[in-house]
């Protein structure tokens, strides 16, 4: 093993690492195709550590497919396929050797549907990812209680963690998968329309979640709620998919230029509820 | 309620309009009762017709037409429609609860008068005829050691590559995918005696085994597989794919996602599926003809000499000339029904989740006590009960 490894010395791929803390996200030239069709075309972004960017667009403009990109949760699905690359921290994860769980462990992701394991209690749900990274916590009391008040959670479970996450209602159920992604603590946070199924009131409580995770995790989040674009994103994406073209990326920036200023009429027209 | 002032005004009294109230009741006995008098005169004395089956199928029939016409003139005729339909269907369930019952109060009767402890202590080794005390010199007990040793090995080898399959063909998919769920649809349609007949010529025939409990056991293991995998990759595919999608997205890998999420989601689905292939299995009677072959004594080596099983003793018995040995086989057959029933509690048990779900999924609801609609989404309501595994 010595001998060889001498002999031939291997390139080193970077590898990801658990450093803690957000990190950054960058793609270029992000290309997505289903069973041979072209969904998603040459999209650049970047993604700042410790920033909320958010995706917006109309329907089937390709956003949710980008943001699964970005935890390779895209190959997943049959017939999927992709070019491009993405960098966490500047190492890529479609690199050669990079595992796409390990990459899913950095990046997180919260979903549209509210998916609570329901065979497990709501403390196992919180530590059901470190649990299946084979990381058994010192204290996982300690961690459960963190992660639940992070996700604004603990005060309405405090008193019932064994008994089963199904038992909760849908916006305490999308909190409770926000808290599981956490526990892992992931340095990016992808989240697929996560209040689409919620009403008001559990949507403002997850809107300050996000709020107050941001400096710890960078967050991606797919909206089609242009308030809650303006009101939680630092930086935003205009997604659109002409007649029969696939999507692209129309124009990026700051949440307020894009809101206020937008340099394309049709970023313009979308904004202000014109289409879409 | 306490300090409360009371209300002067009493709450009025609570109405469901759909209830089936006293009226209805005595429209469906009217119309049950003219339609039997009138067929009654119809098929008896005036087209001099017989036979109990026939009367029966043409009251039915005539009930059905008179109920309509009698909703369709007091309500109306979409009403009517409607409550045919809901006869018809309450009349299949109803057909098929009585005929199970039947069978089971006819071997119950059968049998029961003359249980006793010989019956789980003694075998067919030694027995009189004849005289007040023929009966307990007989018993089951090598057909409950046989079948007991029999289906457990069967279950044994048939459990974890019946589950193995199930998750092949719903989580890991592939080339291969279609060609197994034809092969194991096909073999499940395989009559049970073309087991028998396959390990009879295979292995005992070629002398690779002897008659012996073992030898039943892999006959019940090509029946038990079919039928699980099909039930058990059922239950696997309705667990919503979201959850294998949160899995994965921790950075679980796929069998620890199978392992850890999909199985246990659907655990009281499985539970379910092993115990219902469980139990057919142990009332099969033909694979073990030519492999267990059957034995007047008891044998707990299920690897080697012939041995009994309760669906032997059955079959056996219920065909001599002896009253001693048709009440032995009816005696069996309870045993086997009852051997049935425990599994099928035992399914309930073990399929029930932990504690927590009881309260707060079936109950929390409260459907019995309120009329507005529940308000839990549909989807929801739908998954949670598939985790519960009421998914029958």
């Amino acid at each position: 093993m010595n001998v060889s490894s001498a002999l031939m010395p291997t390139p080193t791929i970077p590898s990801l690492k658990q450093t803690g803390g957000a990190a950054s996200l960058d793609a270029t030239g992000v290309h997505a195709w289903f069973g041979g069709r072209l969904v998603l075309e040459g999209v650049d972004l970047a993604m700042e550590r410790s920033s909320v960017t958010a995706l917006i667009g109309p329907s089937g403009c390709g956003k949710s497919t980008f943001l699964r990109i970005l935890n390779r949760m895209h190959e997943v699905v049959p017939g999927a396929q992709l070019a491009g690359s993405v960098q966490l921290d500047g190492v890529d994860i479609y690199g050669p050797g990079q595992r796409a769980a390990d990459t899913r462990r950095h990046i997180g992701m919260v979903f549209q549907k509210p998916n609570p394991f329901p065979a497990m209690s709501i403390a196992d749900n919180v530590l059901a990812g470190l649990k299946f990274s084979r990381i058994s916590p010192a204290d996982r009391h300690a961690v459960v209680e963190e992660m639940l008040v992070k996700a604004g959670l603990w005060n309405e479970v405090k008193d019932r963690l064994r008994e089963l996450g199904g038992a909760l209602s849908g916006g305490q159920q999308q909190r409770l998968c926000i808290a599981r992604a956490l526990a892992v603590r992931p340095r990016v946070l992808l989240m697929d329309e996560p209040c689409s199924a919620l009403d008001p009131t559990s949507t403002r409580r997850i809107e300050d979640t996000i709020r107050d995770i941001a400096d710890e995790v960078t967050v991606v989040i797919v909206t089609h709620n242009m308030q809650q674009a303006h009101r939680v994103s630092h930086r935003c994406a205009f997604f659109l998919a002409e007649e029969n073209q696939p999507g692209r990326v129309v124009e990026s920036g700051l949440t307020p230029d894009i809101f206020s200023n937008p340099v394309d009429p049709r970023t313009e027209d979308y904004v202000n509820g014109r289409f879409g | 309620m306490g300090g409360a002032p009371v209300s002067p005004r009493r709450p009025p009294s609570p109405v469901r309009p759909r209830d089936f109230g006293k009226k209805d009741a005595a429209l469906l006995a009217m119309s049950a009762v003219s339609s039997l008098a009138l067929v009654w005169v119809v098929f008896y004395q005036l087209t001099l017709l017989s036979g109990a089956f026939g009367f029966l199928v043409c009251w039915y029939a005539c009930f059905l037409a008179m109920y309509w016409m009698a909703t369709a003139e007091l309500v109306d005729r979409m009403a009517a429609s409607d409550r045919i339909v809901t006869v018809v269907v309450v009349t299949g369930a109803a057909v098929v609860v009585g005929l199970l019952l039947y069978v089971v109060a006819w071997v119950t009767v059968k049998a029961v008068p003359h249980l006793s402890w010989a019956l789980f202590t003694k075998d067919q080794k030694y027995f009189e005829v004849l005289g007040p005390h023929a009966l307990s010199t007989v018993g089951v007990a090598h057909a409950v050691v046989g079948t007991l040793e029999q289906v457990g090995l069967a279950a044994l080898i048939g459990v974890p590559v019946a589950v193995a399959t199930a998750v092949f063909l719903n989580e890991v998919g592939g080339r291969g995918t279609r060609l197994v769920r034809t092969v194991v649809t096909a073999m499940s349609g395989t009559p049970s005696v073309i087991a028998g007949v396959f390990i009879y010529s295979i292995l005992i025939i070629n002398h690779v085994l002897g008659y012996s409990g073992f030898a039943a056991a892999l006959a019940l293991f090509v029946l038990l597989l079919p039928l699980v995998t099909r039930t058990t990759e059922e239950v696997l595919r309705v667990v919503p794919s979201g959850l294998r999608e949160a899995s994965l997205a921790l950075g679980a890998s796929e069998w620890r996602t199978v392992w850890s999420v999909v199985l246990p989601t659907a655990r009281s689905g499985v539970i379910t599926a092993v115990l219902l292939g469980v139990a057919r299995a142990a009332g099969e009677t033909a694979p073990l003809l030519f492999t267990a072959f059957g034995s007047q004594v008891m044998n707990a080596n299920p690897f080697a000499h012939p041995q009994s099983a309760l669906p032997l003793v059955v079959w056996t018995n219920v065909r001599q000339a002896e009253p001693v040995l048709i009440t032995l086989a009816f005696e069996a057959a309870f045993v086997l029904l009852a051997l049935v029933l425990v599994l099928f509690v035992a399914a309930r048990i073990l399929g029930r989740t932990k504690s927590g779900d009881r309260r707060h999924g079936r109950r929390g609801t409260g459907r019995r006590f309120h009329l507005r609609p529940t308000a839990v989404p549909v989807d929801l309501t739908i998954a949670r009960t598939i985790a519960r595994g009421d998914d029958r």
